[in-house]
């Protein structure tokens, strides 16, 4: 069809591309240079050398970083939060969405429940309660305040509701047909069926909870109990913190302040950027589904 | 029919553990609000921490920053609405007259990703990046002659600081509504245009620009919601003392009032403040999205 186009027509198309690659390029600059910076020897680095390539070439800070027992400590404990935040929240949701999913003349009362949950994302607490909440539920210190405060994520049951009423009727009424209890009908029809929703919830689920920092430097008094992104907040980004420890560390390694932060940042979004190729594939159907309404 | 034959009992079963836990973590800080009427003392709890009416919110409204504060909240939110709607409309109407799908799918594969990272990751980049002495953006400006520019540690840049590195993140991801919008149009009508001898130009203006029109009032109607939201996880990790002026807003008021200096009950009013406006503008604007646009959230 491009040769039904004006002069005018290419002009713009060229320019249009142009601009939006030129775009998306500067979106991620930051990030690979600052990888750069990671990849690159101290002075090279703070001589302010090292644009988009490393200079120096060096895996240094990378075998600093993964040599500290407290930033493999804190990845630790964020794998154990990912795994048990996915089970908890993905059980809950798919308990949650099914019940919610059913018309009034099916479940009376199902428009009660629904309002019971909604009403927590119109109104909330906030932070000084919740905290005091958490507090009197003994959860401090414990890896459970990260997951059980949590555990209902309400829009992803909206979400997960919404695609069970696209559900076809049919299904589910010959399953009933032939004795099948609500349990059954749930687990061995509406699951599998709904495979791509629920891959979309559980890596919205897994970043969320991989991303996840402030509940663990408020619920957490003890620094060693912190997971990856609470650990990482103090050290990259609350600088006094990490002056001290940068002081005696440039006296000891070939790596610098500035190049070990570098690698941290790098390590903290690696196993995003490892599944991001799967939540591209899903994210957007995820949005759509999320408006299949009747 | 079978109306009566289908037992309910499995369906509050199913309930009962969401409905527990949604309990004691979502409606039991709601109870605990009571807190800012009271003097809180941890150890003596709800039920024991003395009353004492309106004074914490009193005590609020007397410290010299609240409304400095209240002021950053709305003008930093605003930015950000109106900034995170244009762009992202703009983006999406010229990706979607670029045709061949490899250039396209590249583009928005970039384009979505900083939208994955949390804000202690990209506020570590851009704090590196955006440094005075060794940042790269400062070098850059150097070249044409730009003295250093603070960008995170003066007032007067702070607040389009937060506004453009928030953009930097959510725009790409914010383009998807709109482009699944725009493949919704119905593609006759383009036709119609063509045939009336309508350029690209003015096909995006009477024909695209209407047929987004929709999905453009719900989403500006549902992020009213946000006015008093201008964003904790970032600005919690991008502030510092000398940009509190410019750059301090109500949830970092509240952390800091409530969990560094353990001022519990005045921390808890200016959180119930919050959470009433809040609750105001999230039922209107859920219920002119619901009048005008038919739009349920479940």
């Amino acid at each position: 069809m491009d040769f039904h186009m004006t002069t005018g027509q290419k002009a713009f198309n060229v320019l249009n591309q142009i601009f939006l690659i030129a775009l998306s390029i500067v979106c991620i600059l930051p990030l690979i240079h600052v990888l750069a910076i990671s990849l690159s020897d101290k002075t090279a680095a703070s001589a302010g050398d090292v644009v988009l390539w490393p200079v120096h070439f060096t895996w240094q800070s990378y075998s600093y970083v993964l040599g500290k027992p407290e930033f493999m400590r804190a990845f630790w404990i964020t794998l154990e939060r990912v795994a048990l935040g996915l089970l908890v929240n993905m059980f809950l949701t798919i308990l949650l969405a099914y019940p919610l999913s059913k018309e009034v003349r099916v479940f009376k009362y199902r428009t009660v429940y629904a309002w019971y949950f909604v009403l927590t994302i119109l109104f909330s607490g906030g932070l000084i309660p919740t905290y005091m909440i958490v507090n009197q539920t003994h959860l401090i210190d414990s890896i459970w305040a990260l997951i059980i405060p949590g555990a209902v994520p309400v829009f992803n049951v909206i979400l997960l509701l919404n695609f069970f009423r696209g559900l076809p009727r049919e299904l589910e009424e010959a399953a009933f047909v032939d004795g099948a209890k609500q349990w059954t009908v749930l687990w061995r029809l509406f699951v599998p069926l709904s495979t791509p929703a629920l891959a979309t919830i559980a890596l919205f689920t897994i970043v969320g909870h991989w991303n996840a920092w402030f509940d663990g430097l408020i619920y957490m008094n003890k620094p060693e109990h912190y997971p990856l992104q609470s650990y990482l907040q103090t050290v990259i980004i609350k600088t006094d913190l990490a002056m001290q420890s940068a002081r005696d560390l440039d006296s000891l390694s070939q790596v610098s302040e500035r190049t070990s932060k570098a690698a941290q940042i790098f390590m903290g979004a690696l196993p995003i950027l490892l599944i991001y190729p799967f939540l591209q594939r899903f994210f957007v159907k995820g949005i759509v589904l999320g408006s299949v309404k009747e | 029919m079978n109306k009566t034959r289908v037992s309910q009992l499995p369906f509050h079963l199913m309930l009962l553990p969401g409905v527990v836990l949604v309990l004691v973590f979502s409606y039991g800080p709601m109870f605990g609000i009571i807190m800012s009427f009271q003097q809180y003392i941890p150890a003596k709890g709800f039920a024991g921490s003395e009353w004492i009416g309106l004074d914490n919110f009193r005590y609020v409204l007397d410290m010299p920053d609240t409304f400095t504060v209240l002021w950053n909240t709305m003008y930093i939110s605003m930015m950000k609405i109106a900034a995170g709607l244009v762009f992202p409309i703009l983006i999406a109407l010229l990706l979607n007259e670029v045709r061949k799908n490899v250039v396209k799918r590249t583009i928005q594969t970039l384009i979505y990703l900083p939208h994955f990272l949390s804000w202690i990751i990209l506020g570590g980049i851009l704090i590196d990046v955006l440094s005075p002495s060794s940042g790269i953006v400062n070098h850059f400006l150097a070249i044409f002659g730009i003295k250093p520019i603070f960008f995170l540690g003066s007032n007067h840049w702070f607040p389009f600081t937060i506004v453009l590195s928030d953009l930097w993140k959510e725009f790409g991801f914010a383009t998807i509504v709109y482009l699944a919008a725009l493949t919704s149009i119905n593609p006759v009508l383009y036709e119609a245009a063509i045939v009336d001898g309508a350029n690209r130009w003015k096909q995006t203006l009477h024909v695209t620009l209407p047929g987004m029109a929709p999905i453009i009032v719900l989403l500006l109607t549902l992020s009213l919601g946000n006015v008093l939201n201008a964003g904790f996880d970032q600005i919690f990790n991008l502030y510092s003392p000398q940009v509190y002026e410019s750059g301090d807003i109500i949830d970092t008021m509240v952390y800091r009032l409530g969990l560094v200096d353990a001022q519990f009950g005045p921390a808890a009013a200016v959180g119930l403040f919050k959470s009433l406006v809040s609750f105001v503008f999230i039922s209107v604007s859920y219920l002119l999205a619901y009048r005008f646009a038919n739009y349920r959230i479940f």
